[in-house]
C-alpha cells in the first residue's frame, strides 16, 4: 500500500493508532456481549474470558424475554427514536431552509437563537417539562418523549443543515422557480436530496442519545406500557440484588436495532459523499 | 412573439442602488447582449427580467403585459445559467420536460417538444442519462434544450459559456447563433466577454455602475463609442487614450485611437518612440511603444512583423479613425 505520498512507517503508525482506538471503543461492547452468554458465577470469576462450553448459559436471555414485556420495550424505543429523528430532520431542515434561503429582518439573530440550544442541556428544564407534560396530560405517553427529544435534537440539526443548505447552488433553485416549482417542491425535491449526507449525519447524532437515554423515560414515561429498553433493563438492577445475566442480555439486545439504523444512515452518508466528490 | 420593455428599472439592496434607472426596448426576434465589467448590474438586470429578483421601482413589460409582479414561471421566459443548474436527480428527458409538466401540459406534447429540442441539439443518445454522466458542453446543451422546450417569449442567458473551455466555447457560441437564426426568438444574453457580445448580438447594451452607457449594434459601438467608457471597453487590445494637450490639440480633451488604426514605420511618421515589448500572435503582432509625444501606446499590426524591443520606430494614426472626447468623457462630433 506504500505510495509516493505516504511512507510505510507513517502508514503503520496511523494503523496502530486506529487499531488501539478501535480496541478501546469496542472493549465494553464485546465484554457486555461475551458475558451475557455466561453463567452468573463465571461473569464474576473470569469476566474477560469468552463463553466456554462449560460456562455457556442463556439464562439472561430467558429472563429478559420471559419476564416483563421486552418486545414491547423495544417497540417503544424504536417508535420514540424513529419518530423523533423524523421530526428533527423535517422541522430542522425546514427551519434551516428558511434561514439559508430567505432574507428577512432578524435572520442572523433567529439562527443564533435556534442554535443556542446546542450549548444548554435540556435536562436543566426537567422540572418545567414535567409540569408541562402533567398539565397537558401527556405523562406516560410516548408523545411526551418524542416532543422532548425533538426539542433536544433541533438546535444541532438547524445548525448543521443551514450550513449545508447555503452550499446548494442558487442557480438550481432559480431554475426550479422558472420551471414553476413551488417553494415546497424546491425544498423537498431539489434541496433535500442534495443535503442528504448532512441529513444522515444529523440523524446519527440525534439517534444515539435518544436510544440510550434513561433520564426522560424514567421521569416522563415510567409506566409499564411506555417503558423503553434502557428503562426496561434497569428493572433488573436492584438496590440489593442485581440480575447481571439479565442486565447484560438486555443491553446486548439493545445494541442491535440501533446498529441497524446506524448502518442504514451511514450508507446514505457515504453515498452522498462519493456522489459529490466525483462530479 | 416576444418584445420586452424596461421602464426606468431601479433596484436597491437597502441603501445601495444596483440599478439606477434602466430604460430599454427589445424588439421581437432581437438578440440583445448586456456587457459590462463585473459588478455593473448586468446579471441583476437579467434576474429582474426573469422575476428572480424584485425591482424597487419601474416596470417590466413583456408583449405589452406588465409582468413586474408576475412569478417567474408565468412570465413566458426561459433561462440558461452559467452553472447549467440541471436537476441532478432527473434524466435529461425529465430535466427538459419538467417545466411543461409543472404547467400541466399533456404528456404527448411534452414528448414531442423534448424530441424536437433534443434533435436540434443532438442530444438524442443522452436522453436517459443523468446530468452527472454528461460532459460540460453536453450539460450546457441540455440547459439550452430545457429552455427551448418551454417555447418561451423570451430566452435569457446568464453567462452560459463561462464554464466551458475555450474550444467548446467557440463551438457552443456558434450553436447559439444558429439557434437564434432558426427559432427567430427574442434573446437576452449577459456576458463579460466582448468577443461573445460582438459576434452574437444584434444589439449590445453596455452597462456600467448600474446605468446604460450606450446601446447600439456591434459596429456602432466599435466605430462610434458614445463615451470614454464604451471606447475603452469595446475592442481588444484596448483603445489608446492620449491627452489632447500633449498633441497640441485644443478642440478635444482626450484623443482615442484603436491599436489597429496605427501604422508603424522604421523611417518616418508622426510619433517617434521606442518599442518596449512585442507579442507575436501569428495573425497579429502587438507592439507596445513608449513615444515622446503620445506616451505609452499599443499598436496592432496584421500578419507577422520583425519588430524587436528597443528599436526606434514611428507610429502614424489613421486621421479618419481618431475619436475625440470632451472633458466629461463624452464623444465629440467628427470634425476631421
Amino acid at each position: 500500500m506504500a505510495n509516493a505520498r505516504i511512507s510505510r512507517t507513517r502508514l503503520a503508525f496511523v494503523h496502530v493508532a486506529l487499531i488501539v482506538y478501535m480496541i478501546i471503543a469496542l472493549f465494553p461492547v464485546v465484554l457486555t456481549i461475551m458475558n451475557s452468554f455466561k453463567t452468573r458465577n463465571d461473569i464474576f470469576r473470569s469476566p474477560l474470558t469468552p463463553p466456554l462450553p462449560s460456562t455457556f448459559s442463556l439464562t439472561g436471555y430467558h429472563t429478559v424475554l420471559g419476564q416483563g414485556d421486552f418486545i414491547g420495550y423495544f417497540e417503544n424505543s424504536l417508535i420514540v427514536t424513529v419518530a423523533s429523528i423524523f421530526c428533527v430532520l423535517l422541522f430542522g431542515a425546514m427551519a434551516a431552509f428558511a434561514l439559508s434561503e430567505y432574507r428577512f429582518r432578524g435572520n442572523l439573530l433567529m439562527g443564533l437563537y435556534l442554535a443556542l440550544g446546542i450549548m444548554i442541556p435540556i435536562r436543566l428544564g426537567t422540572i418545567g417539562i414535567l409540569q408541562e407534560m402533567v398539565a397537558l396530560n401527556l405523562v406516560n405517553t410516548l408523545v411526551s418523549l418524542v416532543l422532548v427529544y425533538t426539542a433536544q435534537g433541533l438546535p444541532l440539526a438547524v445548525f448543521i443543515l443551514s450550513e449545508f443548505m447555503r452550499t446548494v447552488s442558487d442557480d438550481l433553485k432559480s431554475a426550479g422557480r422558472i420551471d414553476g416549482l413551488s417553494e415546497y417542491a424546491i425544498f423537498f425535491r431539489l434541496v433535500l436530496p442534495l443535503v442528504r449526507p448532512a441529513m444522515a449525519t444529523v440523524a446519527v447524532f440525534t439517534m444515539i442519545p435518544i436510544w440510550n437515554d434513561l433520564w426522560f423515560p424514567l421521569i416522563l414515561a415510567p409506566g409499564e406500557k411506555t417503558k423503553t429498553v434502557t428503562l426496561g433493563a434497569q428493572t433488573f438492577i436492584g438496590q440489593f440484588v442485581t440480575d447481571w445475566n439479565a442486565v447484560l442480555a438486555a443491553l446486548s439486545l439493545a445494541i442491535f436495532p440501533v446498529l441497524v439504523l446506524y448502518v442504514l444512515f451511514s450508507r446514505q452518508l457515504i453515498r452522498g459523499i462519493t456522489a459529490g466528490a466525483v462530479k | 412573439m416576444g418584445n420586452l420593455q424596461l421602464k426606468s428599472i431601479r433596484k436597491a439592496y437597502g441603501t445601495h442602488e444596483v440599478l439606477k434607472g434602466i430604460d430599454l426596448d427589445v424588439k421581437d426576434g432581437e438578440f440583445v447582449i448586456f456587457v459590462g465589467p463585473s459588478g455593473c448590474g448586468k446579471s441583476t438586470l437579467l434576474r429582474t427580467i426573469a422575476g428572480l429578483e424584485d425591482i424597487t421601482s419601474g416596470a417590466i413589460v413583456i408583449d405589452g403585459q406588465d409582468v413586474s409582479i408576475t412569478p417567474p414561471a408565468k412570465r413566458g421566459i426561459a433561462m440558461v445559467f452559467q452553472s447549467y443548474a440541471l436537476y441532478p436527480h432527473l434524466t435529461v428527458r425529465d430535466n427538459m420536460g419538467l417545466g411543461l409538466k409543472q404547467a400541466g401540459s399533456p404528456k404527448a406534447i411534452i414528448d414531442e417538444r423534448v424530441k424536437a429540442a433534443s434533435g436540434m441539439l443532438s442530444l438524442d443518445p443522452y436522453l436517459e442519462r443523468r446530468p452527472a454522466e454528461l460532459s460540460g458542453g453536453q450539460r450546457q446543451r441540455v440547459a439550452i434544450g430545457r429552455a427551448i422546450v418551454r417555447e418561451p417569449k423570451l430566452f435569457l442567458f446568464d453567462e452560459p459559456l463561462s464554464n466551458l473551455d475555450a474550444a467548446l466555447r467557440v463551438q457552443t457560441r456558434l450553436e447559439i447563433a444558429a439557434l437564434h437564426r432558426r427559432l427567430k426568438a427574442t434573446m437576452v444574453y449577459v456576458t463579460h466577454d466582448q468577443v461573445e457580445a460582438m459576434t452574437l448580438a444584434d444589439k449590445i447594451v453596455v452597462l456600467n455602475a448600474g446605468q446604460i452607457e450606450q446601446v447600439g449594434s456591434p459596429m456602432e459601438l466599435y466605430n462610434k463609442p458614445a463615451n470614454l467608457f464604451v471606447a475603452g471597453f469595446i475592442g481588444s487590445p484596448q483603445m489608446n487614450f492620449i491627452e489632447g494637450a500633449r498633441l497640441g490639440l485644443t478642440e478635444a480633451n482626450t484623443i482615442g485611437i484603436r491599436p489597429e488604426h496605427l501604422a508603424l514605420s522604421r523611417t518616418e511618421g508622426d510619433w517617434r518612440g521606442i518599442i518596449t515589448h512585442v507579442e507575436h500572435l501569428g495573425a497579429d503582432t502587438i507592439v507596445y511603444l513608449d513615444t515622446e509625444k503620445a506616451g505609452l501606446i499599443t499598436v496592432r499590426l496584421f500578419g507577422e512583423h520583425g519588430f524587436k524591443p528597443d528599436e526606434t520606430v514611428f507610429a502614424t494614426p489613421d486621421r479618419s479613425r481618431l475619436h475625440r472626447f470632451s472633458p466629461e468623457g463624452k464623444a465629440l462630433a467628427e470634425t476631421a
